[in-house]
């Protein structure tokens, strides 16, 4: 019997929120997989660069097994560097399944490490179930137009984790066995590595957000933004952008939602002045709740929505944002 | 500079999707293919890497006969060779990704460019696979890229704001909008496009990795509770995103 190998990214105290969704999820596989006729035997989490303190809030979510590694020679990200490393870890533990979040890292580096194996790797999945004994994975296609159902047909596997949309659940691990390791990376793998992290101090990013207010040209200009923002305040969420404001040079490119921007998954999305172009739509159309304002009653945002209001966003917003505030205090 | 780009071809964006007869693919029938747009980002890099710098631009599509189109699409933007890479099976981004890599090997160029993602399926992974069968660095969803000499920076968007990155030539980057401005083809390179050469070459053979095993158009269950703009109905959508959705 094989392991499932996770892959833990270190935030502040503890962990990435991602990473506890990857627990969860891998956890809800090795149970699964108990009545099949390939059981896997346990869990395995891999953490790079990161501390005791951090790996022991993993615990929490029901995983008992951290090798914790520590690069001597090298302290900041290298996807070559840390590819080799979880190839090796995946080795020496006998792990056939891997489970990274699909982030901007898990997105680089679960295809670099699926080849060391030459396995199968699927990307970006938002389900994971295990049927007739095999793994079967669900992801949106054609932006979100189509989903597949898939499975990989090589013995290693390697999937990653649409973020927000694998909840996590806690569930208590008794004790955490802990294996630290320090080691030094040959030179040849960090041939590509981070100089620096440019933080978006203050603020929130669409990624990271439970929720997301987003404006469109609707909103006429980068003047009347505040009233995007003073919502995204109230409820505590990020700001984010159509193209359409974006390409005007109202907003940052970071904040675009869409097929040429980022793809989100939060609870509420919140689209102000935005038509619902498919391209937009491929960016947020797996949302768990939807609310749009827009004036034109035909606008196809409202075709996807769970909540509407037909109006004028200069009206409607300042109204709303009161409301809302009096439920969140914010 | 020997600069390698990759593009793929695929439906256009507005394109009605609809699930073929055998369930797992689309219907192709009336859909307009295109260059996957992040490879335009691609091509334009090579072009001024090239303006930069000298050299020859080669565009390599894995795909059908019909993917001489989007070859053509790059000749007419700038590029200076065309090498199809001629399959018709359904094949996954591991096949791919080794047939470029047998002719990068031959080849040996100093940079390859891809797009982030194919926006067909957004396996996201050609990038990063090539660069493990090449042993080479690479950096994904660039949006920013300085080559001076050997030295390499990139800039990438993470969550929470942008990495710095650093590394040397040979490398492959995967481009990501904002990059740069793609150009639009002209019309008499549109015309002389037509007339250039195409290298076809035929596939190496591997195994498939992957399986697709149903296609679907996912159903919408959304609430669809769409008010009006009065102090009620924010009212009531308030209400709802409370009670209903338990969000506030
Ligand atoms: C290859 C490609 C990639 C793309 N990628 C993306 C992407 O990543 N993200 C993206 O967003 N788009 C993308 N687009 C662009 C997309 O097709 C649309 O053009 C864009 O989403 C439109 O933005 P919008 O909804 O803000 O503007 P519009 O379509 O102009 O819509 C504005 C909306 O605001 C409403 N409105 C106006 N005034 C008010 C008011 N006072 N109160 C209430 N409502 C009002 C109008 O009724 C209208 O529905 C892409 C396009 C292509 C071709
Ligand atoms: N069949 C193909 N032929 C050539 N390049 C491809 C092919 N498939 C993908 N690519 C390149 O790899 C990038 C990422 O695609 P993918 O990994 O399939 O999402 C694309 O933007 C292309 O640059």
């Amino acid at each position: 019997m094989s392991k499932i190998l996770l892959f833990l990214e270190p935030f502040k105290d503890g962990l990435k929120r991602t990473s506890y969704e990857v627990i969860t999820a891998g956890r809800n596989l090795l149970e699964k997989s108990k009545s099949s006729s390939k059981p896997y035997d346990s869990m395995l989490g891999v953490l790079i660069n990161g501390t005791e303190a951090q790996a022991n809030t993993a615990k929490e979510y029901g995983l008992s097994n951290i090798v914790l590694i520590n690069i001597s020679n090298l302290s900041n990200y290298s996807s070559t560097a840390y590819a080799e490393i979880i190839k090796n870890v995946a080795k020496e533990n006998d792990a056939s399944l891997l489970l990274f979040a699909g982030n901007a890292t898990g997105l680089e580096l679960a295809p670099r490490v699926a080849a060391k194996f030459e396995a199968g790797y699927i990307s970006d999945c938002i389900g994971l179930d295990i049927a007739n004994d095999e793994i079967i994975a669900k992801k949106p296609v054609y932006a979100g137009k189509a989903q597949i159902s898939t499975k990989i047909l090589s013995d290693f596997k390697v999937f990653s984790l649409r973020p927000n949309v694998f909840t996590s659940v806690k569930s208590d691990a008794s004790d955490l066995n802990l294996q630290t390791m320090n080691i030094q990376i040959d030179e040849k793998f960090s041939k590509v590595i981070v100089k620096d992290v440019i933080k978006n101090e203050g603020k929130l990013d669409v990624l990271e957000a439970d929720i997301i207010v987003s404006g469109g040209r609707g909103i006429k200009g980068p003047e009347n933004y505040h009233l995007i923002e003073n919502l995204a305040a109230a409820f505590g969420g990020a700001v984010g952008a159509s193209r359409a404001v974006v390409d005007a040079g109202w907003r940052p490119h970071s904040e675009q939602v869409g097929q040429t921007g980022k793809t989100v998954s939060p609870t509420l999305y919140v689209a102000c002045g935005i038509s619902g172009a498919v391209q937009h739509l491929a960016g947020m159309s797996s949302s768990k709740f939807i609310l749009a304002i827009n004036k034109d009653k035909d606008a196809p945002i409202f075709k996807v929505a769970d909540y509407g209001i037909i109006g004028d966003i200069f009206e409607v917003l300042p109204k709303l944002t009161e409301k809302v505030k009096n439920f969140t205090g914010k | 500079m020997n600069i390698l780009v990759c593009i793929s071809r695929v439906p256009d964006t507005t394109t009605r999707i609809l699930v073929g007869g055998d369930g797992v693919s689309i219907d192709t029938q009336g859909v307009k293919f295109i260059v996957n747009p992040y490879d335009e980002y691609a091509i334009e890099e090579g072009l001024r890497l090239r303006e930069k710098n000298g050299g020859t631009v080669t565009a390599i599509c894995v795909g059908p006969d019909a993917a001489k189109e989007q070859l053509r699409t790059a000749l007419a933007m700038g590029v200076d060779k065309a090498v199809l890479v001629k399959t018709d099976k359904y094949f996954d981004s591991y096949f791919a990704a080794k047939n470029i890599a047998e002719v990068s090997k031959e080849m040996k160029p100093d940079i390859i460019l891809l797009g982030r993602q194919s926006i067909d399926f957004d396996s996201f992974q050609v990038p990063s696979y090539l660069a493990e069968l090449l042993e080479l660095p690479s950096v994904s969803v660039v949006s920013k890229l300085t080559i001076e000499g050997n030295k390499v920076i990139a800039e990438r968007d993470v969550e929470g704001g942008k990495e710095i990155l650093e590394t040397e030539l040979p490398c492959i980057i995967s481009a990501q909008k904002g990059l740069n401005e793609p150009r639009y083809p002209k019309l008499p390179d549109i015309m002389k496009a037509k007339s250039k050469p195409i290298e076809e070459k035929q596939p190496v053979e591997v195994e498939p990795k992957v399986s697709v095993i149903g296609m679907e158009i996912p159903s919408r269950k959304r609430i669809g509770k769409i008010l009006a703009d009065t102090d009620a109905d924010i009212e009531e959508i308030v209400k709802s995103l409370h009670e209903e959705a338990k969000i506030i």
